[in-house]
């Protein structure tokens, strides 16, 4: 009990901090809408083709926008953050102190699962009142809110896991954005897949937890087929995470 | 409970790979007592108090906190115990009375944020930034953030490396004054003067040993070790023969005396008697810097 109160007095400083510090406030929340709005107004007049549908492509970024906002506030902001912290000393000092592990990386993750939500719910509204994309209702809306939730939890575990490779605090973005844009682009988050896409990106996309998680999405959005395949797939990428995470997190600086 | 142990150490190893970093260190730390462990870089003075600190595991040896053993108990030990680390941040968005307030909120029985502010002296400073403070204030501010939780034991390591003087001293000031609210703190440094104005004791460490303990007066025989008496005789004149000196670089002539009293009132009722000159007389003890300097750089005792 007392775990999950102070999991809860975290998760207010954390708030707090998060909304203080200009550059998390701003690429977490103007990126993925100013990319949304690049996207349509360069690719907007075409269609995409997702099996026998045939998709605008401005709704179809709004999909893609909403799970890249979904990525970036838990992937990025994790690694990135957790990095910084851990070379500030600050993990190593929470670390001695009585609060819990658990308390102390939950109400970090709990706040990238709460910004990632807000994140899917003001771009579908914008998606909603400029593009006028369709967004989920009813059942549609059950599983959507499942997937969002099974993707946000596994992006930040993978993003704690990733914390490993990490050197320094110099090398956060850096090696963050190598690993994460790669997969963004081969999930066709910002370039739709079509017929002509070859064989080997359509694999890499079948293997990462990217793909399987805008499908999961897109199906909320569009009205595309639904499977909790990809949801699955998705939660077992987040598992692998967590474990990979309690094997090889650390709270010491690496350097200094 | 006063009679307690703070802490108790016996016979601590500790190796990095080949690199013994502790080799056998028995410590008493009393309840209420400031104790400094005084060494020079490497010589195992952060590794001892990391583990006590239950940061690291030990290779060998008996520890215990408060009655609690660091490596085992550590969740049991660290709602008593606050602490310093060499280099730790503090969220840099918050300010200092939510830094203060978020760390308190970890403990048990936290001491009221607002009065941990004022025993650091950042009171004026109470709703700046953390970015917004001076190396000093930053300092400062570890420590608030480590007496939130009130406790009954504060680690400090190395607290005042890199400082300009007056930063030194306001933070000083600051264990000067937990000493007065009965807090058992142990420090570690490697400056001399550091020790001898705030500890109650003193542990000498040097390549992971225990060279010297004692009083800061007392350390190293200090208070036993002989006198030295210098001064300069004008060209041509002799020392007496019934004081024998050594001449040094400076052309002065040192005695090491035993007897101070004694020694001195030959020397000048000679020199009376004669009509000579002693220019730049003078009486120095050792300080605790010569005695530190000869301990720790002791031939052989660098690994």
């Amino acid at each position: 009990m007392t775990a999950l109160r102070l999991t809860g007095v975290q998760l207010r400083y954390v708030n707090k901090a998060f909304w203080r510090n200009p550059a998390s406030a701003f690429f977490t929340f103007a990126f993925p809408l100013m990319f949304l709005v690049i996207f349509t107004a360069l690719l907007g007049h075409y269609t995409v083709q997702i099996g026998s549908r045939t998709v605008n492509t401005s709704t179809y970024y709004v999909a893609s926008m909403a799970c890249f906002s979904v990525i970036t506030a838990c992937f990025n902001n994790i690694a990135t953050a957790m990095t910084f912290q851990r070379e500030d000393g600050i993990l190593k000092r929470a670390h001695g102190t009585p609060l819990p592990s658990a308390s102390f990386l939950g109400a970090r993750i709990l706040h990238a699962v709460l910004v990632a939500v807000l994140l899917v719910i003001i771009t579908a509204a914008f998606g909603r009142l400029v593009y006028t994309a369709d967004i989920p209702t009813g059942l549609s809306l059950l599983r959507f809110i499942v997937a969002l939730l099974a993707g946000a939890a596994a992006f930040c575990a993978l993003g704690l896991a990733a914390t490993a490779v990490i050197p320094n605090s110099d090398a956060a973005a850096p090696i963050v954005n190598a690993i994460i844009l790669p997969l963004e682009f081969l999930s066709g988050i910002f370039i739709a897949f079509s017929n002509t896409t070859p064989a080997w990106i359509l694999w890499v996309a079948r293997v990462f937890p990217i793909r399987h998680f805008v499908v999961s999405m897109q199906a909320g959005f569009i009205g595309t087929p639904f499977s909790w395949t990809d949801v699955l797939v998705v939660a077992a990428w987040g598992i692998a995470g967590m474990l990979l995470a309690i094997r090889f997190f650390t709270w010491e600086p690496r350097t200094g | 409970m006063s009679d307690e142990l703070a802490v108790r150490v016996r016979g601590l190893v500790k190796s990095y790979g080949s690199v013994q970093a502790v080799r056998g260190i028995d410590l008493d730390i009393r309840q209420g007592e400031i104790f400094a462990m005084l060494g020079p870089n490497g010589a195992g003075k952060t590794t001892t108090v990391e583990i006590l600190e239950g940061y690291r595991r030990r290779d060998g040896g008996e520890v215990t906190v408060f009655g609690f053993d660091p490596g085992r108990d550590r969740a049991k030990m660290l709602p008593r115990v606050g602490i310093v680390l060499q280099k730790s941040g503090v969220e840099r968005y918050l300010t200092v009375i939510e830094s203060v307030r978020m760390y308190a909120s970890y403990y048990p029985k936290p001491r009221s944020p607002e009065e941990v502010v004022e025993l650091v002296g950042l009171t004026e400073k109470r709703d700046s930034r953390v970015t917004k403070l001076s190396g000093g204030q930053t300092r400062r501010l570890d420590m608030a953030v480590a007496l939130a939780g009130d406790p009954d034991l504060l680690f400090l390591d190395e607290p005042t490396t890199g400082f300009d003087p007056s930063a030194r001293r306001e933070a000083w000031e600051v264990v000067k004054n937990l000493a007065s609210l009965g807090k058992t703190v142990l420090l570690t440094t490697h400056y001399m003067d550091e020790a001898q104005y705030l500890a109650d004791r003193v542990a000498v460490i040097a390549a992971g040993r225990i060279v010297a303990e004692g009083t800061p007066a007392t350390l190293g025989d200090r208070d036993l070790l002989g006198a030295r008496i210098r001064y300069r005789l004008p060209a041509g004149v002799t020392p007496p023969d019934t004081l024998p000196g050594q001449p040094d670089v400076n052309g002065f002539t040192v005695i090491t005396s035993a007897d101070v009293l004694q020694d001195l009132h030959r020397l000048t009722g000679w020199a009376i008697e004669n009509r000579i000159a002693l220019d730049g007389l003078e009486v120095t003890r050792p300080s605790l810097e010569d005695v530190y300097l000869s301990l720790t750089d002791a031939p052989g005792l660098k690994s």
